[in-house]
């Protein structure tokens, strides 16, 4: 048992994670031909996993409906919208538009979908401005630094900034290109060297929380 | 001398001043005539090869190295009349070619152009000197190259209405092994994966000191936070799927994490993006109960699926935010324009929030908005920290040392990049060729 629930896994693991990392320096076609294959492969394991992933959500509003939680009103809406998109999204065999005509589907896409994301996409706007306001406070030597160097970089990124301080084009692209550039890549780098050196510890089966943690 | 001349050619009706000049240019073309007239003739014969083409030569044709196939790489040292009113042509046909006629032409380039220090290869791997031509022929274009099939492969130069045809050769394309383009980047990975295991081995047998992580101490003040107000702790894998490793990093310290509520018996949620995470972090949270000794505390949908949709499942989050109350909010992993959205309204809240991440342009949102920010590279520590497991701790001395040596590395490419540009050396290229990402 311990060797199909934890070493066999390790095995795979170990084996898929050294072949796809000499892939990359193999440049036959035989070897593309793996890489699009293991991609197809996620793709359709992803899509049943979909079928998990669906019925959790369903039981999660099952329970609310049950209990008559707190907003229980919302998880029927969930389930009717639920239905009503698969029920459409059937009738109109998955797409949009049929011979130029929007089908019930696609409508549910374009003047349901869209505008809601749309809205969420906007708020961020407003959630800018207050976040903003919070950090920009110069209430610290570090916040004030903060605060010059948003200041002078927003200056400098529209036409009328960069009208009323002439200068401000200059220094916010030195700001950008020389100061934030160079604390990004140092950034980057720390940050591909802990990907690497995770992906070591998974691959030799260093670690192993991910299969579920413990020791064996 | 000069009443000779004026005897010999100046006519009765010439005046005085006219057969005084007459007299000095006959002076002149005989005496220097034989030298001027040299002179022009190695000027006409230097301007007549300067227009006359010549092939192409040590042309060389071969496989074209460290790809997929399907192509050919033609290589030719530099004519004396090489210049932008000359061209080049590459001719192709089937293999046994012999009049260069039965070829095509798939390539005209201006003969200045086109040299092999423009190929994107390494000094170990380039085909010729940095000084020759080269031309890769490839499928399209009215051309095919088949992996196996021989090509008759030819370059011509022209100039005006004149050509002149390099000699034929023959070449095979052939699908490489192995990329040679990326043996650095192979001795590098390999060099650095020896490096993190050598420091495994040495924190078993060393005390290895690690600083401290202010977010990751705020773990357990947060996780107490919500024990004491009663409230629910919200934990976030990211936006990436299990192949990523920054999810990957989110789920082991949602290990850390679980074991701890489970050992404050407080409430966890997990909502998630991806079905497969869900899985792998319902494994993880089942695991950390039972080593906390908590079994029986472990409900299955504290992990539980939204949507893989970004703004629904930023929405949906928000409404937990705001229906339950957390007292304490993680967010692990890779995020995007949905980093603002969450944080903020969890601030609003009022909730003790530590974010993780190693999506560099959604730092200065969770830096503003969150309590405790894992920068980069500490996402990846903090299973370490949590842990204080030699293996784990081993792994970030490894990460350090490799940061010490890339850092080396930077100061000393600066150094020989300068020297190579102001003085115009080549050498400086041997070493920078080393650490360069050729794919």
């Amino acid at each position: 048992m311990i060797f199909l629930r934890r070493r066999l896994p390790l095995l795979i693991t170990m084996f898929t994670g050294l072949l796809f990392a000499a892939q990359y320096y193999v440049p036959h076609p035989a070897s593309e031909l793996l890489l699009t294959s293991a991609t197809k492969w996620l793709q359709i394991i992803g899509g049943f996993a979909l079928v998990l992933g669906v019925t959790s959500l369903f039981h999660q509003h099952a329970v609310k409906i049950r209990r008559q939680e707190a907003g229980w009103g919302y998880s029927l809406v969930l389930y009717a919208g639920m239905l009503v998109t698969i029920v459409v999204g059937l009738w109109a065999g998955g797409k949009e538009s049929l011979d130029g005509t929007m089908t019930g589907f696609g409508w549910i896409y374009n003047y349901m979908m869209v505008p809601l994301q749309g809205t969420m996409f906007a708020i961020l706007a407003f959630f800018i401005a207050s976040a903003a306001y919070r950090s920009f406070r110069a209430r610290s030597r570090e916040a004030a630094v903060l605060l010059i160097a948003a200041v002078i970089v927003m200056m400098g990124r529209v036409p009328l900034g960069e009208y009323l301080i002439p200068l401000s084009g200059d220094v916010s692209q030195w700001i950008l290109n020389v100061l934030n550039a160079s604390v990004r890549r140092a950034i980057l780098i720390g940050v591909s060297l802990g990907a690497i050196a995770l992906s070591l510890k998974i691959i030799f089966g260093v670690e192993r929380s991910y299969l579920g943690g413990g020791k064996e | 001398m000069l009443n000779v001349s004026r005897s010999r050619t100046c006519p009765l009706e010439c005046t005085r001043s006219e057969r005084f000049n007459r007299s000095v240019f006959r002076w002149a073309f005989v005496r220097y005539g034989p030298i001027a007239l040299a002179l022009a003739g190695a000027l006409l014969s230097y301007s007549m090869a300067q227009a006359a083409p010549s092939a192409p030569a040590s042309l060389h044709v071969i496989d074209t190295p460290n790809d997929g196939g399907g192509s050919l790489t033609i290589v030719w040292v530099p004519a004396p009349s090489d210049g932008p009113t000359a061209q080049y042509e590459v001719l192709i046909g089937e293999g046994g070619a012999t009049d260069p006629a039965a070829l095509k032409v798939v390539a005209e380039f201006p003969a200045n152009t086109r040299y092999v220090k423009e190929m994107k290869a390494a000094w170990w791997t380039r085909p010729a000197d940095r000084s020759w031509h080269q031309y890769v022929v490839r499928s399209g274009k009215g051309v095919e190259l088949k992996d196996g099939t021989a090509y008759t492969v030819t370059v011509a130069m022209r100039q005006g209405v004149e050509r002149a045809v390099g000699p034929l050769l023959q070449a095979t394309p052939e699908a490489n092994w192995f990329n040679w383009n990326q043996l650095n980047n192979l001795i590098l990975a390999l060099g650095f994966g020896g490096l993190v295991f050598y420091s495994i081995r040495h924190a078993k047998r060393n005390d290895i000191f690690l600083r401290r992580i202010p977010g990751l101490d705020a773990v357990d003040e947060a996780i107490g936070r919500s024990t004491e107000l009663g409230k629910p702790i919200l934990y976030l894998t990211g936006a990436h799927d299990m192949s990523d490793p920054s999810t990957i990093a989110a789920a082991v310290i949602l290990g850390r994490v679980a074991k701890r509520t489970a050992a404050y018996e407080t409430e966890l949620m997990v909502p998630h993006r991806d079905p497969i995470t869900m899985a792998v972090c319902q494994e993880i949270t089942k695991q950390a109960y039972l080593e906390a000794g908590k079994p029986d505390l472990f409900k299955e949908d504290a992990n539980f699926f939204i949507t893989a949709d970004q703004f629904s499942y930023t929405a949906a989050v928000d409404g937990l935010m705001l229906r339950k109350k957390p007292a304490a909010n993680f967010f692990m992993g890779s995020y995007f324009a949905e980093s603002l959205l969450l944080t903020e309204t969890g601030a609003s809240t009022g909730a003790i929030q530590i974010a993780g991440t190693d999506s560099d342009h959604q730092l200065p949102f969770f830096v503003t908005t969150c309590d405790y920010t894992l920068i980069g590279e500490e996402l990846y520590a903090a299973s370490a920290y949590l842990s204080k497991e030699p293996v784990q701790i081993g792994t970030l001395r490894g990460q350090d040392i490799g940061k010490a040596i890339v850092l080396t590395i930077i100061m000393i490419g600066t150094l020989l990049a300068t020297i190579g540009a102001v003085t115009g050396s080549s050498w400086p290229q041997l070493f920078l060729d080393l650490f360069k990402d050729l794919k």
